[in-house]
């Protein structure tokens, strides 16, 4: 009986296991395929390259992490490729060595600069560390300073700025601020006021800028509005009432379809402790090609969601 | 090094080194002593000298000390500040401050044509705002949560009032990071921990410098014609995770809360010797930019990252 059982059972065995090993290939297969679709042929090429990049330059005084950029990187192409499915134009005009990439903010939490990032790594040739310039706030809030630090966000900063410019870094800017990325829906796709600080410090370093248009992450969520006082009793920035956050899953963002529109990149020329009259004409046309490429790419875009 | 220089620019005069038995005023002394005289001021007593250094053991702040500036002295190095956190707020604010005003009072009075103060790097302060690499001409900003860097704001601060007074006398205010090495100060100690706390989801960059760069940028800051404040960095920054690994060490992270609360018992008890709001060092960075030095001082730090690291394990082998 016993005997018998064990025969059957080798019997099985010797059919199913070459079943199974069939599976298990193409599963590994179809892992791969989803992994090149997601990161592309060359993602450990490109991830080196930073790498060697980093070394040349006797590391980073802000702490980039190329290993923890990788994994970052990763979890961001899922968003980038699949999620939104970016559409990224113009890439080719950002220069190579230092720019001033200065894009609209919105989308209630820093998505769009998250992609912004993904885009100049996956979609730029040769890939970039995109340097954003983040709220001051971040710095005081345990592990998104740290991861910040390591995928190579920096505090905001005039020095902190002029110091990778520099280095020849891509610096990402919003010069809106905070006002913009907790605008209520209503007001999607209607540049705030932007702050000079940027073009001051594009005069002094002489930096060339590339205006950015991010089209879709004004509807990642749904926004009545910001509840100030909330937000003050609070300690945050901005406290704005997301209704899409009741419902069960509601956390994620709406999977909008992102579209990035790459300006040519812009040259100023002047005194950058010039009055802020001056600046700010200067900074209006900056303005002014932004939102012409927001105004293309809506028009050019068939539904939020394709 | 730049001894050689030193030796053909004599006679050099007699340097005063104020807090000389300390650690590093010790393993100053050694390196001062091959190439000038050197007059040591300290409460304490020097233990083993090299034979040519003259010693006086009395408070900087007695009557007898105005005497041992009385005859051709030609530099003072002030090291004698007091960083005891458990000493009284009162005897360490008297000792650092009164200590500092008689010694500008003698270096104006006996024409002294030259005084460095060693302050830190931490006078700056470590805060969220900081951009990533302080210049010398930032604010002050490290007195705001600490009582014990307040004295040494103080100092700096005072210093430089008299740099500007006294023209006549070149004063040189360096600010290192964190020195690393046989010293005994709150990074070496912390580093030396065998279990090192951190505070969880914090990773500060941090910026170290071995003690002999400390002592070749002093050595620097004694050559005729240098004067101002000049920040000191050492090898090139590194996260405090990254250094925990280079020790091979265990760190241990903690909530801050946690730490904060925790910290503040066992330094009540006098089990630690970290006062808590020095929890900021490890959550913010607090790192300088040393290029003037680099380009006035030609200032190079000769020990690297891991080489800096690894002094601080070299304690246990001094007497």
């Amino acid at each position: 009986m016993q005997r018998n059982a064990l025969a059957r059972l080798s019997d099985v065995a010797q059919s199913t296991l070459p079943f199974l090993a069939r599976v298990a290939q193409a599963a590994s297969r179809a892992k791969d395929e989803l992994r090149v679709r997601l990161l592309g042929e060359d993602f450990e090429e490109r991830v080196r390259s930073l790498q060697r990049r980093y070394t040349t330059l006797g590391g980073d005084p802000f702490g980039f992490d190329p290993e923890t950029a990788r994994q970052a990187a990763m979890v961001v192409a899922v968003f980038h490729r699949l999620y939104f499915r970016t559409e990224v134009f113009g890439i080719e005009h950002v220069p190579p060595g230092r720019a001033l990439l200065i894009a609209n903010h919105s989308g209630q939490i820093p998505i769009d600069a998250a992609i912004i990032g993904s885009a100049m790594f996956y979609d730029a040739r040769p890939p970039r560390v995109t340097r954003a310039m983040v709220e001051k706030w971040t710095a005081t809030l345990p592990f998104v300073s740290a991861f910040f630090s390591r995928v190579g966000q920096v505090v905001g900063l005039q020095e902190n700025a002029m110091r990778l410019l520099e280095m020849g870094e891509l610096v990402l800017a919003f010069p809106e601020g905070m006002r913009a990325i907790s605008k209520p829906f209503a007001q999607r796709y209607q540049l705030e006021p932007f702050g000079l600080g940027f073009m001051r410090l594009a005069l002094r370093t002489q930096t060339p800028i590339v205006p950015v248009a991010v089209i879709g992450a004004e509807e990642q969520y749904l926004s009545f509005g910001n509840v100030e006082w909330a937000a003050r009793a609070l300690g945050l920035p901005s406290f704005p009432l997301v209704p899409q956050l009741l419902v069960p899953g509601g956390a994620m963002p709406l999977p909008t379809k992102y579209r990035l529109y790459f300006g040519e990149p812009m040259r100023f020329y002047g005194d950058p402790d010039d009055d802020d009259r001056i600046i700010g004409d200067k900074v209006w046309l900056v303005q002014q090609t932004i939102n012409d490429l927001l105004r293309r790419g809506l028009r050019e875009r068939r539904g939020v969601f394709l | 090094m730049s001894e050689g220089a030193l030796v053909t620019q004599s006679p050099l005069g007699a340097v005063v080194v104020t807090g000389i038995c300390g650690r590093l005023g010790r393993e100053l002394s050694r390196v001062l002593h091959r190439t000038r005289k050197v007059i040591g001021i300290d409460r304490r007593a020097f233990v083993d000298p090299p034979g040519d250094i003259e010693h006086h053991q009395l408070d900087i702040r007695s009557h007898k000390a105005r005497e041992v500036f009385r005859h051709g002295v030609a530099a003072v190095v002030h090291l004698g500040v007091m960083h005891d956190p458990h000493e009284s707020s009162v005897e360490h604010h008297d000792f650092n401050v009164v200590g500092l005003q008689k010694v500008l009072e003698y270096v104006d009075v006996y024409k002294v044509p030259k005084l460095l103060l060693l302050s830190s790097a931490n006078v700056y302060g470590p805060r969220p705002d900081n951009p990533q690499l302080i210049r010398e001409d930032a604010p002050l900003l490290g007195a705001g949560p600490f009582s014990d860097i307040r004295d040494l704001v103080e100092l700096d601060m005072l210093v430089n009032a008299f740099f500007w007074r006294n023209p006549g006398t070149e004063t040189v205010i360096l600010r290192p990071a964190h020195i690393l090495g046989t010293v005994k100060n709150a990074p070496s100690n912390y580093l030396r921990l065998d279990v090192i706390p951190t505070l969880l989801g914090f990773d500060p960059m941090m910026q170290v410098v071995h003690q002999r760069d400390v002592i070749a940028a002093i050595e620097l800051g004694l050559r005729p014609g240098v004067r101002g404040i000049f920040n000191i960095g050492g090898p090139e920054p590194l996260a405090l995770s990254k250094a925990i690994s280079v020790l091979g060490r265990r760190g241990v992270a903690l909530p801050h809360t946690l730490a904060k609360a925790a910290v503040k018992n066992l330094f009540r008890f006098r089990l630690t010797t970290f006062p808590a709001p020095e929890l900021d060092f490890i959550r913010y960075v607090c790192m300088v930019d040393d290029s003037k030095a680099k380009a006035e001082l030609s200032y190079a730090p000769a020990y690297g990252l891991e080489a800096t690291l690894r002094a601080v394990d070299e304690e246990r082998w001094v007497a």
